[in-house]
């Protein structure tokens, strides 16, 4: 919401010394020598990945490497698609994304609210042990997950291969509950007093109250939990083992040993496009949702 | 009864108030109803929580005494830590995880606070650049990784790095087939595919310093290098020092890096890292209990290191007051 542009503000060069003559050549030369060196480093390993796909077998072997594919192969993109069932696997993976959006913006959104504005006995307790959970490192905590959702306590179910093994745990999200908790805490009370006053049920006051004032927070958790569905790898390659329910990227490492390595990459680059899409599309909300959410708490 | 209620009393909101003029019992009947629609919101979440997150918590320590064989459970002490212990993998594996996280601390901790720095006195291009260095991180790790490990680190001199070095007239490198250059070749693609989200974190810290204390360090003399000791640095210490551990315990946790770019253990298990570790135990070796174990271990080294380094920054930052 505010990540930038307080251009006003003295930084570390004061803007004086920028105007003057000497200065405004450094500033000039070094800004854009940064612009080019920046470009080259992280939108030329792309460039490199999108037309290194395109070439032959042949000559992306060979040496030096070219800047152009010769002979471009689209090819090389149709054999990935149709050899790695792409349309399977990205629907799949767009599925799990979706859901995972709507289990969390539901069931996080609720607790938020209650947390926040109906605040049950104990509640803070609760919360306690919900930011509890960010101390604990991924890592250590997959092995006893995973025994877990291959035979769900007291129900004795097993959740492998069906999506809610993905949807659910995304749900056990202690950031989502404090960004929603935080911004729900600066709604004034007043503005719920008088729905209350109007006989509004908490679900009511919670729907045409809170919700519509909340859609910015509410956008950057949908695109946090997006992404973050999007880009996991670990978790969906145990809890999704059969072929036909594989994510992307898993069903990418999977078919990379016996698939030749420039439809692989082709294979990648396809993968990458949905997340590129969708930061070019809300790059202003992730920025201001990754520096607020992480700084002024 | 009317002291386990009290505190909800504390919390209520003020615009509930109303209730209060009406009779007590009524009041005490209201209040449990209140708290009944609290827990009805909560529920959702909560039951998430319960089973996939406080529940392993347990479930992780008490299967790491246990061993499961054949469906049937059953107490074995430490045998479990032994097991790992003797691992001939598990020293190798918590040596080039402290030398990944050393290196990565060492590039990818200052580089994001440099160009942070750099960003931060620009007036031009700005949304540019920052778009530019945090687009990685929305890749799919798995897409990056395919990139470094088949066009990146070819070893031979159709690879993009090894080609850029030839330009250069650099010594060209084995990178993931060599033991020594593992390693840093691990960083330098988990540094480009993370550094973004640091950099945009230490760009907003650096736009709340107010301008009077450069103005002030100015005119006291400071270059701007001395400007970036005395005044940016101090200024920004909390943040720096929370990202320092967060990262520590982010690279501790190396997995998918190692999966992808080394197959795993890579040449002469010069890529093994605790998280393979786990991962091999749990799902090629049949043995969930010992790599519960070995994450009862990484927690506690984990947790260890986090508790020793708040403990050492709180002190320092209390003599400085």
């Amino acid at each position: 919401m505010m990540a930038g542009d307080h251009v006003e503000t003295r930084t570390l060069v004061s803007r004086a010394q920028l105007a003057s003559g000497r200065g405004r050549v450094l500033y000039w030369v070094v800004l854009v020598t940064v612009i080019l060196v920046f470009t080259a480093v992280f939108i030329g390993p792309l460039y490199w990945m999108v037309t290194g796909a395109l070439k032959s077998g042949q000559e992306i072997a060979q040496a030096p490497p070219t800047l152009f594919p010769r002979d471009p192969r689209p090819r090389n993109y149709s054999d990935a698609w149709e050899r790695l069932n792409l349309a399977k696997l990205l629907f799949n993976t767009f599925y799990y994304a979706i859901g995972a959006v709507l289990f969390q913006l539901v069931l996080d959104t609720a607790a938020a609210y209650a947390l926040s504005k109906l605040r049950p006995a104990l509640g803070n307790v609760i919360l306690g042990l919900m930011l509890s959970t960010l101390m604990i490192p991924a890592m250590v905590l997959i092995i006893p997950q995973y025994v877990t959702v291959i035979d769900l306590p007291i129900v004795h179910v097993s959740l492998l291969d069906s999506p809610f093994a993905i949807w659910l745990p995304t749900v056990a999200n202690a950031f989502n509950i404090f960004l929603l908790k935080r911004f729900f805490d600066s709604i004034p009370e007043d503005l719920l007093a008088a729905a209350i006053v109007d006989g509004a049920s908490p679900l009511r006051t919670l729907w045409s109250i809170i919700l519509p004032i909340s859609r910015p927070i509410l956008g950057v958790v949908s695109i946090f939990a997006v992404t973050a569905v999007w880009k996991d790898f670990l978790w969906p390659k145990l809890v999704m083992p059969s072929p036909e329910t594989r994510t992307v990227s898993v069903g990418i490492y999977a078919f990379s040993g016996g698939t030749p390595m420039n439809v692989v990459v082709a294979a990648a680059v396809i993968a990458a496009i949905p997340t590129i899409v969708v930061f070019l599309v809300f790059q202003r909300n992730i920025m201001s949702g990754l520096t607020t959410g992480s700084l002024k708490g | 009864m009317a002291i386990v209620t009290l505190p909800a009393t504390e919390n209520r909101p003020a615009g509930r108030g109303r209730s209060a003029v009406r009779r007590p019992y009524s009041v005490r009947r209201r209040r449990v109803r209140d708290n009944m629609t609290g827990y009805a919101f909560l529920s959702g979440a909560v039951l998430c929580f319960a089973v996939f997150a406080w529940y392993p918590m347990i479930r992780g320590v008490v299967m790491s005494f246990q061993r499961t064989r054949r469906g049937e459970t059953r107490w074995v002490g430490w045998d479990n830590y032994e097991r790992i212990v003797n691992d001939p993998g598990f020293w190798t594996a918590w040596k080039n995880t402290l030398y990944f996280s050393l290196l990565a601390l060492v590039v990818g901790y200052a580089v994001p606070f440099v160009v942070a720095i750099v960003f931060n006195e620009f007036r031009h291009a700005r949304g540019y650049l920052r778009a530019l260095v945090y687009l990685p991180v929305m890749l799919p790790p798995a897409s990056a990784l395919f990139l470094f490990k088949y066009y990146a680190y070819d070893p031979s001199d159709a690879g993009l790095f090894n080609a850029v070095l030839k330009a250069l007239h650099l010594p060209t490198s084995q990178w993931m087939q060599s033991t020594t250059m593992t390693m840093p070749a691990m960083v330098i693609a988990s540094t480009w595919m993370n550094m973004g989200g640091a950099v945009l974190i230490y760009l907003a810290a650096l736009q709340s310093i107010p301008g009077d204390l450069y103005e002030a360090a100015e005119l006291d003399g400071a270059g701007i290098l001395g400007r970036v000791r005395h005044v940016t640095i101090p200024q920004t210490r909390l943040i720096l020092s929370l990202m320092a551990m967060l990262q520590v315990v982010a690279t501790m946790q190396l997995f998918v890096e190692p999966l992808i770019l080394a197959n795993g253990a890579g040449t002469q298990d010069a890529a093994l890292t605790v998280a393979y570790l786990i991962y091999q135990h749990g799902f090629f070796q049949n043995d969930l209990n010992g790599a519960a174990a070995l994450g009862v271990i990484m927690l506690l080294v984990l947790g260890g290191f986090s508790a020793v380094y708040v403990r050492l920054f709180s002190t320092q930052d209390g003599r400085g007051r």
